[in-house]
């Protein structure tokens, strides 16, 4: 397959195959698989790396002489230095964590340890108190706000946010007026899981910097779709999980500037982090191992690895663009569909692939139940961005979030479907 | 449109009681009452316990919420069921509707005692649903544990 051609659907078909979920009928359809944006399905190739793992090399990681521990040792490594090589990161500057969840509770808790005067001089600088604010914004995903308002909680902080406006956009107005001198943090999603909104993260990281605070990225949305730098994002952390990116589930990455990691108290304690310990107290190992308690997710790691081969293969660029399209034909589709509105911005050039949508006098479970007897995978529900759909006027929507191995007759099909949802509802206005 | 699955599922009784939502609007005197929400989807409802003046029988339930059709027509189908019984009875009507809801399309032996609510057995071949219709249910043992604890 030719790299330098977009991804048409005879191509699409090419890397589906490669998927053997994608290889199954569900309610007498083939399945169309739409709900990549919660979690992707996995090549082949990711499946065997880790069986092959288990199978040649597993042991036990950074302890034990023997050679399997030294082969198991090199393989993780090697699996974090993939990751830093696709984000333009050092390898030092890579966590693993479990997820996103885990990369942004880790951020929150090394700063609320901060706060309590754990880890020394060089932790002060992320001491935060009464006084001293946190901004996140109105469309993040849970993951993204629930830390902050805990961690503005058990430290006195307090917790602003940037509003949204009605096309789910953020208010670039309210932003400048919110990062003031006393924001200490600031943290926000790359693309929305929802609104599909591409947010502005060089005017972001510049007010964020014109008063000295710290940049947290949820790059769950984006490290998965497009090529993504962190160095030239300038942003001073970033999450983002395996499992939506052809990975394995269980395995995500933190990503933190050297100086910043090195500084910033551990949140999980144990085994494997340390230099010294006596019975009173303990040294820590430099990052990234003093964020890795515990027997780590070798396999899901070199899964991962896998999964970023594959995806470099393929092409950042290429997926973006297949997905751009693939998102256009699903909004245009949709939207001219009478009672369906899909939420978020009309214009392409703000939006990921991904489409969420209102469908009129049905609720969101009752689309995706009809949607399913095609076969159809899609979402439903809130997304995990409850205060977003609240802003919305919605409860609940309906997300089709392709991937690059989605066709445009899957799309066209979600579009025919969505077409007599609301008539077999017994709504016919 | 769709295939006889889920027409099994989405019966012309379970889309008009979804409509119709008999019982919906609240009381403003109050009543043994609980909400009920379901974090996966948001669907809510806040039930309250209408009995007659001994308190042995139901008179109507009486209920706001919004959530899908199942939710909906589950909860105007209750309301249906329960009026006039005595109270005594609900929580054996409650076990049956769990055990049809539970049984994964096999459904009761005997669904008579649940009136047009066993049309519902549709949802029992949807695990992801069965919350949906349980939803006004378990409101009702919620209000009337604390119609109890008075």
């Amino acid at each position: 397959m030719t790299q330098n051609l977009p991804i048409d659907d005879a191509a699409a078909a090419v890397y589906a195959a490669d998927f053997p979920a994608l290889d199954q009928e569900v309610n007498g359809h083939r399945l169309a698989y739409l709900d990549s944006g919660a979690t992707s399905q996995k090549p082949t190739a990711v499946l065997d790396a880790e069986r092959d793992f288990y199978e040649h090399h597993n042991a036990a990681v950074h302890r034990g002489a023997h050679t399997l521990a030294a082969l198991a040792t090199e393989r993780f490594e090697d699996a974090r230095a993939k990751v830093a090589g696709f984000i333009g990161a050092d390898i030092d500057e890579v966590v693993w964590t479990s997820g996103a969840t885990e990369a942004l509770n880790l951020i929150a808790y090394g700063i609320s340890n901060a706060s309590a005067g754990l880890g020394g001089e060089s932790a002060r600088r992320f001491a935060i108190g009464a006084g001293d604010v946190i901004v996140t914004t109105e469309g993040e995903h849970h993951a993204n706000l629930i830390p902050w308002q805990e961690l503005a909680a058990r430290t006195g902080a307090t917790l602003r946010v940037i509003p949204v406006l009605d096309d789910a956009t953020l208010d670039m107005d309210a932003a400048a007026a919110l990062i003031t001198s006393e924001v200490k943090l600031l943290a926000f999603t790359h693309v929305s899981n929802v609104s599909a909104v591409i947010n502005p993260v060089a005017e972001l990281v510049a007010l964020a910097r014109a008063v000295g605070a710290l940049v947290v990225l949820d790059a769950c949305q984006s490290v998965p779709h497009m090529g993504v730098n962190v160095r030239e994002l300038d942003v001073d952390f970033a999450a983002f999980s395996g499992h939506k990116m052809l990975g394995p589930t269980g395995i995500g990455v933190l990503y933190g500037r050297s100086e910043l990691l090195n500084a910033l108290p551990p949140f999980l304690t144990g085994g494997s982090m340390i230099t010294t310990v006596t019975l009173e107290k303990a040294e820590y190992l430099p990052a990234p191992q003093r964020f890795e308690a515990g027997t780590q997710q070798v396999a899901q790691a070199i899964g991962l690895a896998a999964a970023i081969d594959y995806l470099d293969a393929v092409g950042l660029d290429r997926i973006h663009e297949r997905e751009a399209d693939l998102g256009a034909r699903m909004y245009r589709g949709a939207a001219a569909i009478p009672g369906i509105r899909v939420l978020g911005p009309s214009d392409a050039a703000l939006r990921s692939g991904v489409v969420a949508l209102d469908v009129e006098g049905v609720h969101a479970h009752d689309v995706g139940q009809y949607l399913d007897d095609r076969g159809i995978a899609i979402r439903v529900g809130h997304h995990c961005a409850q205060p977003l759909h609240r802003r919305l006027g919605v409860t609940a929507s309906t997300r089709i979030s392709p991937y690059f191995y989605n066709t445009t007759a899957e799309i066209d099909a979600v579009i025919d479907a969505l077409g007599e949802v609301r008539a077999y509802f017994g709504l016919t206005d | 449109m769709g295939s006889p699955e889920l027409a099994s599922l989405y019966q012309q009784v379970i889309l008009e009681a979804s409509k119709q939502k008999h019982g919906f609007g609240l009381r403003p005197e109050p009543h043994p009452s609980n909400h009920q929400l379901n974090p996966t989807c948001g669907d809510e409802i806040t039930l309250q316990l209408v009995t007659d003046s001994s308190g042995e029988h139901v008179e109507k339930l009486a209920w706001e919420g919004q959530g899908c059709s199942i939710s909906m027509a589950s909860a105007s189908l209750l309301t249906d069921l329960t009026a006039g019984l005595p109270v005594a009875e609900l929580p054996e009507r409650i076990g049956l509707f769990r055990e049809l809801m539970q049984s994964k399309g096999a459904g009761v032996e005997d669904d008579e005692p649940l009136g047009d609510a066993a049309a519902l057995e549709g949802v029992s071949r949807y695990i992801a649903r069965v919350k949906c219709a349980m939803l006004a249910w378990t409101a009702l043992e919620g209000a009337m544990m604390e119609s109890a604890a008075k």
